[in-house]
């Protein structure tokens, strides 16, 4: 919302530099997001100062008292050698000049001699600073004497960009006749643009008068308020015209008002700047006035043509009714777009047929015109609810909307009413009608609220007495009474933010911490019980995980979790049986590559590392996170934490020296598995051959603790490798379910006894078929050699014709050990025969020779 | 002969200063203490000395044994050490050469930013919640005092599921009905981190995808005074033990009075820089006083009950103090980029 200064100082007296008022409006939570500075004095550098630390941005130009100032134009002349240049006899308030412009609005008066009345202009003298009018943007530039065309030419009249009032520079400005002439222009018309940022609660603050009322709430100084008197000199009102209101609900209150015989010509020069400083096009003396008032006290209106009105009704009385859309119902609103309704969209309609979209846009049919001689005005309340339904089913937004869908305040109607007709008739020579018509089937109650000085205290932590809450409620218009520690306060009927009950209580909190001020408030510590003190596991198993492959080497990526089903099938070989789960899709997604909620935590990584692929030759990468799987029990997806891992690349990081570049296996990526599971104190964990279509068929395992299945690992499958581009070397990758990581991880486990007697150590190869899976000659070799066996370590696979085709050799070294004693040389040798010949009876091994 | 003795100890004593290895040493010993040198010879020849010399010429010879000896013991070990000192000269290496590169792992910069959060928080009692990205319409805006249609949805842009009423979450807030019901009429000291995801278009300073952390403190005691003094001592343990805070009033549906914490920038300690736009100031959190409809849907009766909620975005923390440009980079899992952290 943008707000004039000098609009704002009619209400309020403002003594504050710009920063400083910026900032205490920012700080009450009316966020001046800018300051546009047209024509008045930059703030100074002091100013700046004390207001330092606060974002905000002041921009502009200001007028040079001395150079810049109004003037009187007695005569337009031809310029001798150009069409399309005029001499412009002029009068700075100091002495004649005669200046040259090119400004078609003042060919008019070309070669008329002497004007009449002067026109009175913005004259800027010789070195005054002001935009370039033919540059485009926001150029400075300095007057300087020149000769155009055999004329001396070192001053100029000024358009409205050359000033920084807008982009328009097709003509000069014509100021309102009663402008004085020979004063600093910056005294006649500078000004300053606020530009805060209205949030949902502060609706009431999207005028000027609603940001006036908090500037005096905030600095003490009284509120100027608005006089709502109309000179009325028309006929009564009365049977010119009627209102029917169907669903109150919707339309709570309709007020109509009558100004004849208007004038429709432009508004005066200051009213239009005024628009246009506030971000609005002025049109004509009517529509400004509609607009004038809504921007002024947040009222939007309406004026019909009354005449166009009357013919629709036969020469009769309109009746204006309102209600919803029937079935199939359209209107061609103000921007020609026929418009389809929905039944919840409130309509003006009059006996004929419908007018506009209550709230939000006109009709084009009865809109003012130039012709227009009489001028029905609307002030009505709309339910904001359903304008803000309207507002996102018709993707219509206009002034009027933003304010009625944010509520306004159904006694405004009539003050809006009022203020505009005596608008109507200084700029436009209406003569109002006596009198209003007011159909107000359904006044709101304006909240009565109590709060006590120990509510202040509980919801706020400071002391203040009765009187103090009177006083800052008071400020805000808030009607207050106080009984003994309770202050009974009546919300002004002027806003509609506030509730009732416990949740009013909360609301006038919030008003009176901010007139208070926050920064009033001390900080204290909360002395306030503790709550029960409870663990997360999960959380820290989780950060344990994360810790733990961050020690083994791992870098953590985290990827976005929105992807769509083609992404996330390139990790299956062509022809693959395809993710039949249904996805969590997206109704309204950003782009066609995020259209689904992940299922696959294993494609978000390789993604990874195809990006990464031609930037590092070794990558070893993690991620924890949720896929989402559609859960049978209700509406919302299974949000399943996952594990997933990839490598690639050497063993070891390229150094100066020698170092073990051979490509990482699958045995690389189980070492990191079996590390992180030890790491996590996860025992009985056994690894299985598994089937996995984005796996290699021979080198894929599954982790399993029991009946439970941890999840699977393996080397890429070559069909789903080529679906990425990735390096030449093999990818790891396993995704694990982290419920049963988490929920495996035991609370606490035991250390075995540090052995105080030496072990026997010896060394023990066995050949067996090359099929039988190693951890069976384990199981074997542990369970022969019983609680004697302290170390049990894999340290030679050999396949050879030593062995024989279709073998292969597997040798350990074993240490044996007891707590009682030392073992002797017998007693080892007993175990070993133990080993020996359980090897060879259940899996036909052979001691290796 | 005393004579002759004190000539074989100076003779011997100035060869072995001559030494300059072992096989020289060994040499001199065979020279000089051997069965053949001349101190043993005087040794063989004692018992041809007249008796009244003997025990003097014997004492003497005895003496200049043990100094040859000594004197054989300190020149072979100061030999040993001087050659020990040679080879050290031999393996000097380049210091200035790297080091063995080792595959170091590294946690990602949102998790270390977390983290951080998690421990100021903890010590402050706060302990970890957690809840569901994929959430209703109910809880993730109609319990947050944010019904259908109401102008403060427009705050939020919202990822919706092709099912009805279920969307993506916009914040964590839906945490805090969460919670309250869970643990209703307990008082309640939470932080809830967490995914969420707006309907936004790219850019460098936002993204479909942010985590959030959230916190709630709920109590028959707990005042907007506490507010501000937990946040700020929040900021002074994550940015810094001077650093200033300000707190403005603004707007949150769910929480009433509401407050954006700022603090000092400690970029430029508030002079103003490019990273805070010159305003000195840091936005940095949403907060405000849980509103008493939000207590109600959570289960607790706002007037016994208050408590206050705070929102903050640590990607945005990390942004600032790495003085990333770019919050997709958070995202995009360039190794060039996570390798720096
Ligand atoms: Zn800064």
């Amino acid at each position: 919302m943008k707000i004039p200064l000098s609009w704002l100082k009619e209400f309020v007296d403002i003594q504050l530099p710009l920063p400083e008022l910026a900032r205490l409006l920012t700080m009450a939570g009316l966020e001046v997001e800018a300051i546009q500075v047209v024509g008045l004095p930059m703030p100074s550098s002091a100013d700046l100062h004390s207001a330092a630390h606060h974002e905000i941005k002041i921009e502009g130009l200001s007028w040079e008292a001395d150079k810049i100032v109004t003037a009187a134009v007695y005569e337009v002349m031809p310029h001798p050698n150009a069409d399309r240049l005029v001499l412009c006899r002029l009068d700075d308030g100091q002495q004649e000049h005669i200046v040259l412009t090119g400004a078609p609005n003042l060919y008019p008066y070309k070669g008329l001699g002497a004007l009449p009345e002067p026109l009175k202009v913005p004259y800027a003298k010789e070195g005054a600073r002001i935009y370039d009018g033919h540059q485009p943007g926001r150029v400075l530039t300095t007057l300087k004497r020149a000769k155009i065309r055999g004329i001396d030419s070192y001053s100029m009249i000024c358009s409205e960009k050359e000033l920084g009032i807008s982009d328009e520079h097709e003509g000069v400005i014509l100021l309102d006749p009663d402008a004085p002439v020979g004063v600093p222009l910056a005294d006649y018309m500078g000004d300053a643009v606020l530009d805060i940022a209205i949030t949902p609660n502060i609706a009431r603050c999207a005028s000027v008068l609603g940001v006036a009322r908090e500037v005096a709430a905030l600095t003490g100084q009284p509120l100027r308020q608005l006089d709502y008197s109309v000179q009325m000199e028309g006929p009564s009102i009365e049977g010119m015209a009627s209102i029917e209101i169907q669903e109150p609900e919707l339309n709570p209150r309709f007020v109509l008002g009558l100004a004849q015989n208007v004038i429709i010509r432009p508004s005066p020069y200051k009213v239009q700047l005024r628009l246009k400083l506030a971000g609005m096009r002025p049109i004509d003396n009517i529509v400004d006035a509609t607009n004038y008032v809504m921007l002024e006290i947040g009222q939007p209106l309406h004026a019909f043509d009354y005449d166009v009105l009357k013919q629709r009704a036969g020469g009769n009385p309109p009746t204006i009714i309102t209600r919803r859309a029937r079935p199939g119902e359209r209107l061609t609103t103000l921007d020609d777009v026929e418009r389809e309704l929905d039944d919840f969209t409130v309509l003006v309609c009059d006996t004929a047929g419908a007018l506009s979209i209550a709230g939000v846009m006109g009709g084009a049919e009865s809109e003012v015109s130039a012709q227009s001689r009489n001028i029905l005005l609307e002030g009505a309340a709309w339910n904001f609810i359903n304008i803000r339904r309207t507002v996102s089913a018709q993707k219509l937004q206009s002034e009027a909307a933003y304010r009625f869908s944010r509520g306004v305040h159904p006694a405004m109607a009539e003050r809006g009413v009022r203020r505009c007709l005596e608008l109507m008739r200084r700029w436009a020579d209406g003569v109002i009608a006596q009198g209003l018509i007011d159909n107000y089937p359904l006044p709101p109650r304006d909240p009565m609220v109590e709060i006590s000085t120990s509510d202040v205290r509980r919801w706020l932590g400071i002391d203040l007495t009765p009187q103090e809450i009177a006083d800052l409620l008071a400020r805000l218009e808030f009607k207050t009474e106080i009984f003994g520690q309770t202050v009974r306060a009546q919300t002004p009927d002027h806003r509609l933010d506030i509730g009732e009950g416990v949740v009013g209580m909360a609301d006038l909190m919030e008003e009176i911490a901010r007139i208070y001020g926050y920064e009033r408030i001390p900080e204290t510590r909360m002395n306030d019980e503790l709550p029960p003190q409870r663990n997360n596991l999960e959380l820290e198993r989780e950060e344990r995980i994360r810790d733990a492959l961050v020690n083994l080497g791992l870098q953590e990526i985290a990827t976005y979790r929105l992807t769509s089903p083609e992404r996330e099938a390139r990790r299956f070989p062509p022809g693959a049986a395809p993710d039949d789960l249904p996805y969590i899709q997206l109704a309204n997604p950003i782009a066609a590559d995020r259209t689904v909620m992940r299922h696959s935590l294993l494609s978000s990584v390789l993604e990874v590392v195809e990006r990464n692929a031609r930037l590092r030759p070794r990558m070893a990468l993690f991620e924890i996170g949720p896929v989402y799987l559609a859960s049978e029990e209700g509406l919302l997806p299974d949000e399943v934490p996952r594990l997933a891992i990839a490598l690639s690349g050497p063993r070891a990081p390229a150094g100066w020296q020698e170092a073990d570049n051979a490509p990482m296996d699958f045995y690389d990526l189980k070492g990191i598995l079996e590390a992180l599971l030890e790491d996590l104190h996860i025992t009985g964990v056994r690894y299985e051959p598994a089937e996995h279509p984005s796996f290699h068929p021979g080198k894929c395992a599954r982790i399993r603790v029991g009946e439970q299945v941890l999840g699977v690992f393996g080397e890429l499958h070559p069909l789903a490798r080529v679906n990425y581009e990735l390096p030449e070397t093999p990818l790891l990758a396993a995704e694990l379910n982290m419920r049963a990581l988490i929920s495996l991880t035991p609370d606490r486990f035991e250390i075995s006894a540090v052995p105080v007697f030496p072990p026997v150590l010896e060394d023990l190869a066995v050949v067996v078929d090359e099929n039988l899976p190693a951890d069976q000659v384990e199981a074997v070799i542990r369970q022969a050699s019983g609680k004697a066996l302290a170390g049990l370590r894999l340290f030679d696979v050999y396949r050879g014709e030593q062995i024989g085709a279709g073998k292969k050799s597997l040798a350990y070294s074993l240490a044996y050990q007891s707590p009682e004693r030392t073992l002797t040389a017998e007693e080892a040798q007993k175990i070993r025969q133990r080993i020996i010949r359980q090897l060879e009876r259940e899996l036909g091994a052979k001691l290796r020779s | 002969m005393l004579e002759s003795l004190n000539q074989i100890e100076r003779q011997a004593l100035n060869e072995l200063e001559a030494t300059q290895d072992e096989d020289s040493l060994q040499r001199w010993k065979v020279a000089h203490l051997g069965r053949n040198s001349p101190l043993m010879r005087v040794f063989d020849h004692l018992g041809a000395l007249p008796k009244e010399e003997r025990p003097s010429i014997g004492r003497r010879a005895n003496e200049v044994k043990r100094a040859l000896e000594s004197a054989f013991e300190a020149r072979s070990q100061a030999l040993v050490q001087a050659a020990v000192l040679r080879s050290l000269q031999a393996e000097r290496l380049d210091v200035t050469l790297p080091g063995r590169p080792i595959a170091r792992g590294r946690l990602h910069p949102n998790t270390q930013t977390l983290r951080r959060i998690y421990r100021i928080f903890g010590d402050m009692g706060f302990q970890v919640f957690r809840s569901r990205e994929v959430e209703t319409d109910e809880y993730n805006f109609e319990l947050l005092n944010i019904p259908a249609h109401h102008p403060a949805r427009d705050m939020w842009d919202t990822f919706y599921t092709t099912t009805p009423g279920v969307i993506l979450r916009t914040h964590t807030s839906p945490g805090q009905i969460h919670v309250m019901r869970q643990y209703a009429p307990e008082p309640i000291r939470v932080i809830l981190p967490g995914m969420c995801y707006r309907y936004e278009q790219l850019s460098a300073r936002k993204d479909t995808q942010f985590n959030q952390v959230e916190g709630l403190a709920v109590g028959r005691n707990i005042t907007f005074g506490d507010l501000k003094g937990t946040l700020t001592d929040f900021a002074r343990r994550m940015f810094g033990e001077n650093v200033r805070t300000r707190f403005r009033a603004s707007h949150f549906p769910f929480t009433e009075p509401s407050a954006e914490m700022d603090i000092e920038c400690f970029i430029c300690g508030g002079e103003g820089c490019s990273v805070c736009g010159g305003s000195g100031w840091l936005e940095i959190l949403g907060s405000g006083m849980v509103h008493p409809v939000v207590l109600r849907n959570g289960g607790y009766d706002p007037r016994i009950y208050s408590g206050f909620a705070f929102g903050m975005g640590p990607e945005r923390i990390t942004m600032l103090k790495h003085r990333i440009e770019d919050i997709r980079h958070l995202w995009m899992n360039d190794l060039r980029f996570l390798e720096q952290f």
